[in-house]
């Protein structure tokens, strides 16, 4: 599971577009991860904050 | 762009926006050429250009720089926009050609019948509703998440993507009229740029090669340590902070399908070596509305009947974007000590009009193995 840490989350929807299993959905503020994700850890490396992180 | 054309061929077109405001919050550098505005029949308008800039200049990390002047480098030269306005503005555009926009709508799927696409389904102030169209444009941007649903496969390898932030800063030292680039390994597989938007104010941003990412946040530790290094920011605050990625990769092996376009950062149409997006949006917008208006014609909008939309993008774009694709892999993989002999090189030549072209021919001169693997297409 990913976990976001909604205090350094920017909302730039980066991980969605970088989700090799589209996974990722940006509803407004809220980062929404469906049961598609294979917890990969691409979105958390790539996170320019440091926001997302493997549970 | 698209909705614009769209709607002056003739098309009932609707355009939905995600946000609660077109432009807006920002996820863009803000920097263009003017040289592609005309092409696209955009007038320059007051209201949208911050800062009129008369020249670039290109650093490595260990400090030697190249300053690039209008004289030199013509078009190619531009402004710093506010993004936000410059958008309301195409928005308006749209508008005015005869196309409905819905704000606050945002597609949550495609609807298919008997395996045909048939609209879009989507969530507009909170409300569920359901689209029909005979043609999707997907313009949803580095998220490219339309595409995908409707089976398009967009995802990009670690290489070709930026991980990017951006800081906008104030009571700064730069150059006010000269955006600045700064390559090597203070940036990753990347760069940093810094595009004035006058009064001591600047977007301040990098953007770090996805493999060469290690652990996350690694796009601010490198800005942040830049920033730190360098005297003109020692008084400087920042007034906004920004994420964002970009693609780098040529383009898709195919921006359509049928009953489906995808345009701009959606269809991963983006120079790999600036990470410009905007010309290339506005170009791929204007193809796929101008392609839409004649299919529509016919009311046929299958795979084959949009392949004139992808000649016309592949004509115009498709060498450039491939040349420039191979150039950014190849930085990548060069050392700062490269990097500053190369810019020294470039200071001293007598290039006297500067593109990222004639740029490559003079490195193609004195280092032809940094252009190895795309020599002809220089």
């Amino acid at each position: 599971m990913i976990k976001v840490d909604v205090n350094k989350c920017l909302h730039c929807g980066g991980c969605v577009g970088s989700c090799p299993k589209n996974a990722i959905f940006l509803n407004d503020f809220v980062l929404e991860f469906n049961n598609d994700c294979i917890n990969c850890g691409i979105c958390v490396k790539l996170c320019p904050v440091g926001a997302l992180s493997k549970e | 762009m698209a909705a614009k054309y769209c709607a002056l061929g003739g098309m009932d077109t609707i355009l939905i926006e995600k946000k609660a405001e077109i432009g807006a919050p920002l996820r863009c550098a803000e920097g263009v050429s003017k040289s592609w505005l005309d092409e696209v029949g955009i007038k320059p308008e007051a209201t949208w250009i911050r800062a009129d800039m008369k020249g670039a200049i290109i650093k490595s990390t260990k400090g030697t720089s190249y300053q690039l002047d209008e004289s030199k480098a013509g078009n190619e030269v531009g402004y710093v926009l506010e993004r936000h306005l410059f958008d309301k503005a195409l928005a308006r555009d749209a508008a005015n050609a005869g196309a409905k926009i819905m704000m606050r709508t945002s597609c949550t799927g495609i609807i298919r019948e008997d395996g045909k696409i048939v609209g879009i389904k989507a969530k507009s102030m909170g409300e569920e509703i359901e689209i029909r169209a005979k043609v999707v444009v997907a313009a949803d941007g580095y998220e490219s998440q339309v595409a995908r649903w409707a089976g398009i496969d967009t995802t990009l390898k670690l290489s070709d993507i930026d991980s990017c932030i951006q800081y906008r800063m104030c009571n700064i030292d730069v150059a006010p009229d000269y955006c600045e680039f700064v390559i090597g390994s203070c940036a990753p597989g990347g760069y940093i740029w810094v595009f004035p938007k006058g009064d001591k104010v600047a977007n301040v941003g990098i953007g770090v090669a996805g493999h060469l990412c290690t652990k996350g946040a690694d796009a601010k530790y490198y800005l942040d340590k830049w920033i730190a290094e360098d005297p003109r920011f020692k008084n400087g605050q920042i007034l906004e902070i920004m994420g964002g990625f970009v693609s780098t990769c040529p383009g898709l092996d195919s921006a359509v399908d049928d009953n489906i376009v995808l345009v701009g950062d959606a269809a991963r149409i983006i120079d790999p070596i600036t990470g410009g997006g905007i010309c290339h949006a506005c170009r791929t917008g204007m193809y796929a509305g101008q392609v839409l208006s004649e299919c529509n014609k016919t009311g046929d909008f299958s795979k084959k009947a949009l392949q004139p939309y992808e000649k016309r993008w592949r004509d115009r774009m498709e060498d450039k974007l491939f040349r420039n694709w191979m150039a950014k892999e190849k930085l990548a993989t060069l050392d700062d000590d490269t990097i500053d002999d190369i810019i020294k090189m470039i200071s001293t030549s007598d290039i006297t009009n500067v593109t990222v072209y004639n740029l490559l021919k003079a490195i193609k001169d004195k280092y032809p193995k940094v252009v190895e693997g795309f020599e002809d297409l220089i």
